[in-house]
């Protein structure tokens, strides 16, 4: 590349804006303080938002940039639009639960700008050099932020552990990657395709299973998800509804990528790690959250359960399948959001509770809330006509289709046990003897965000086909012969 | 002549640094033959002509990770010798283990194939310029993506260190350059007359 104009840059507009905003935040925070973190956390939304817009006026034709490492297309635009969604609904939702627990620190919206830059990336990775740099730059955001309250022991356990964790799925990530290129003399995703569409070989794959098991570690499928529920307990709430919601939609977009760009040829190996991920992180989602006492470790084995879900739509392999991921994952972040929203209210006296007990009787002290958290219970379980049952249906659907008729009765039936837990809760809050009131005075940010939670998954079955049209359009970037 | 000979040098003095790093007593000698070790690695990388891999070494592995080790070591106050004691019962597993390895990269070595198209996928042209030039000039223009992401993500570490471990501690006494120049002498210092026999 001899000659250089700003044009060559332009589809990285939306990143470079993030960065810069990243890099100017980081000077307002040092110069003003842990007094105005909600300035800072409140331009840090209005970035994202910025963002968006940037990214909504650019182009999303299919372009390479910068030697072939970035690529923009539907695909990405699509995703990108719902990650920035997610990463702004996290950042209102934190702002006022770090003020409530005094653990307000400039850093933090600061970190969670730079993990969803890492994010943005990531989507857009089209080399294993890039995939990778994206990904450290998203972990290591995210290892800090699950620590960020450094003198609860629970907090630093929790960065500790998915730290170290989070470095051997890298190295396994990595070493796969060398595999890789290694066999086929090529990082970039297209010509790894072409090499191993003429020839196959072994060691490829062999990489492939390595970059697959970090990737799953990455979204918590079963058997890598033994992080999860210790950082979901162990990170502020804030955290963890940011964990729940974003990353995982980025990771599982970049498998996507990785798969149906650089390995279509060996899609007969992969589909079937993806169909054992899968059932097994669907089983383990069901059957571990049975005899969970506290709320957020059974919504992680809830998150688990719901990545095997959404990978059997992966399994599938079909542009219906891919189309049903992003479909199931748009709806998973929203009725996450709504119920974080409602996890961060249970205070009591000033201290924020946990365990799913101090729901009881919810329906007589707070009705609204009660209300609210039964529908997106109902929901989770996939109770028509509620949003979280289209998703699953989809899902299904495309499984059928695709003809994986076993994982999608072992789906169904793990769906069944998970039901379980989930209006369990609603009997705790409508059924049982009432304990004491919850605090008064949510946010307002936190209350809008739970109200356009619990409306999406009421309205959703009046008009479902916009998302699954444009979830479709943005898949079939990866099925060009088609 | 004289390459070889250099080379069985450095191999030597290599191997021996390396398995005294294992066999001696006192931890800080290992770091200190672990650091002549990396030291002749560098030397094996330049007689292969690999000037830029074995500056990088020294400067990184010598110059910063040994040194740290020498620190930790030098720092942490426990027994050695006791962590050493019962070492010898994981030798049939290790063995096993480095088996199992060198069997897989037995296999690895002797299956290896290249595709044929794998040739032309292989980006790095040989060029007369030293190593250090070539790779300055792929880094910050092909690769320049990465680098600003790597970039990127050392500045969140440093944010994520800062984040964990800085604390404002309370009454630590700083130095306000803006008082004491505008400081007055009479801020300062009271001049008395003293009455012979009085006192002040």
């Amino acid at each position: 590349m001899t000659d250089f104009s700003f044009a060559l840059l332009s589809p990285l507009a939306p990143e470079i804006f993030l960065a810069v905003a990243g890099l100017f935040l980081l000077v307002v925070g040092v110069f003003r303080g842990d007094k105005d973190t909600s300035l800072v956390g409140w331009m840090t939304v209005l970035a994202f938002a910025i963002t968006g817009y940037l990214l909504l006026n650019g182009s999303w034709e299919e372009t390479t940039a910068l030697n072939g490492m970035f690529i923009m297309d539907q695909f990405a635009g699509i995703v990108k639009l719902v990650i920035l969604t997610g990463l702004i609904i996290s950042v209102a939702l934190g702002i006022d639960h770090i003020k409530q627990e005094n653990t307000a620190r400039f850093e933090y919206p600061i970190l969670t700008l730079f993990a969803g830059l890492g994010m943005l990336l990531m989507v857009s990775a089209n080399d294993l050099l890039s995939l990778y740099m994206g990904l450290e730059l998203q972990s290591l955001a995210l290892y800090v932020l699950a620590s960020i309250n450094r003198d609860n022991v629970k907090s630093s356990e929790a960065g500790l552990k998915y730290f170290v964790l989070g470095a051997i799925s890298s190295g396994m990530l990595l070493f796969g990657a060398s595999l890789v290129y290694g066999y086929t003399g090529s990082t970039n995703f297209a010509t790894i395709g072409e090499a191993l569409a003429q020839q196959g070989s072994m060691g490829a794959i062999i990489g492939l299973v390595f970059m697959l098991s970090g990737l799953a570690f990455k979204v918590s499928a079963v058997p890598f998800h033994m992080w999860t529920p210790d950082v979901y307990e162990g990170a502020p709430t804030s955290v963890t509804a940011f964990f729940a919601m974003v990353p995982k939609i980025a990771a599982i977009a970049l498998l996507i990528r990785l798969l149906f760009e650089a390995f279509p040829s060996i899609a007969g190996q992969w589909t079937q790690i993806i169909w054992i991920l899968s059932a097994l992180s669907m089983a383990v989602g069901a059957f571990a959250a049975l005899q969970q006492a506290n709320i957020k470790r059974l919504l992680a084995y809830s998150s688990i359960g719901n990545m095997g879900f959404a990978l059997v739509g992966l399994a599938a392999g079909s542009v219906e399948g891919i189309a049903c991921v992003i479909v199931y994952m748009v709806i998973y972040m929203i009725m996450t959001a709504g119920t974080f929203g409602i996890v961060l209210s249970m205070r009591r006296n000033g201290h924020a509770v946990e365990n799913i007990s101090d729901l009881s009787g919810l329906s007589r002290n707070n009705p609204v809330m009660a209300y609210a958290l039964a529908i997106l219970m109902f929901s989770m379980s996939g109770i028509p006509p509620l949003a979280g049952f289209f998703g699953k249906f989809l899902v299904f659907k495309a499984a059928v289709g695709a003809g994986l008729y076993g994982l999608s009765v072992f789906g169904v039936l793990c769906s069944v046990v998970a039901a379980y837990y989930y209006i369990r809760i609603i009997k705790i809050m409508f059924f049982d003897e009432p304990v004491a009131k919850f605090d008064a005075g949510v946010p307002f940010a936190r209350n809008l965000i739970v109200g356009l939670s619990v409306a999406f998954m009421l309205l959703f079955i009046f008009n479902p086909s916009p998302l699954l049209d444009i979830s479709r359009d943005a898949v079939s970037v990866f099925f060009h012969n088609e | 002549m004289l390459q070889p000979l250099a080379f069985y040098l450095f191999s030597l003095v290599t191997l021996l640094s390396a398995t005294f790093v294992i066999t001696a007593k006192n931890p800080v000698h290992s770091v200190l033959f672990l650091i002549l070790a990396f030291f002749n690695a560098a030397g094996l990388f330049v007689l292969l002509g690999a000037e830029f891999v074995a500056m990088i070494l020294v400067i990184v592995y010598v110059g910063a990770v040994a040194v740290l080790f020498l620190f930790v070591v030098m720092m942490l106050d426990t027994g050695f010798a006791e962590l050493r004691k019962g070492a010898l019962q994981y030798v049939p597993i290790g063995l096993v283990i480095g088996g199992v390895l060198l069997a897989e990269l037995i296999f690895i070595y002797s299956a290896w194939e290249f595709a044929p198209s794998i040739t032309n996928n292989i980006a790095s042209p040989v060029t007369a310029e030293s190593n250090t030039v070539s790779l300055g000039l792929l880094l910050y223009t092909d690769y320049v993506y990465a680098f600003q992401i790597a970039g990127l993500i050392l500045l969140v570490a440093m944010i994520g260190a800062i984040v964990l471990t800085h604390r404002q501690r309370s009454g630590v006494r700083r130095q306000k350059i803006k008082e004491q120049n505008t400081r007055k002498r009479d801020d300062a210092m009271e001049v008395v007359k003293v009455t012979t026999g009085k006192g002040v």
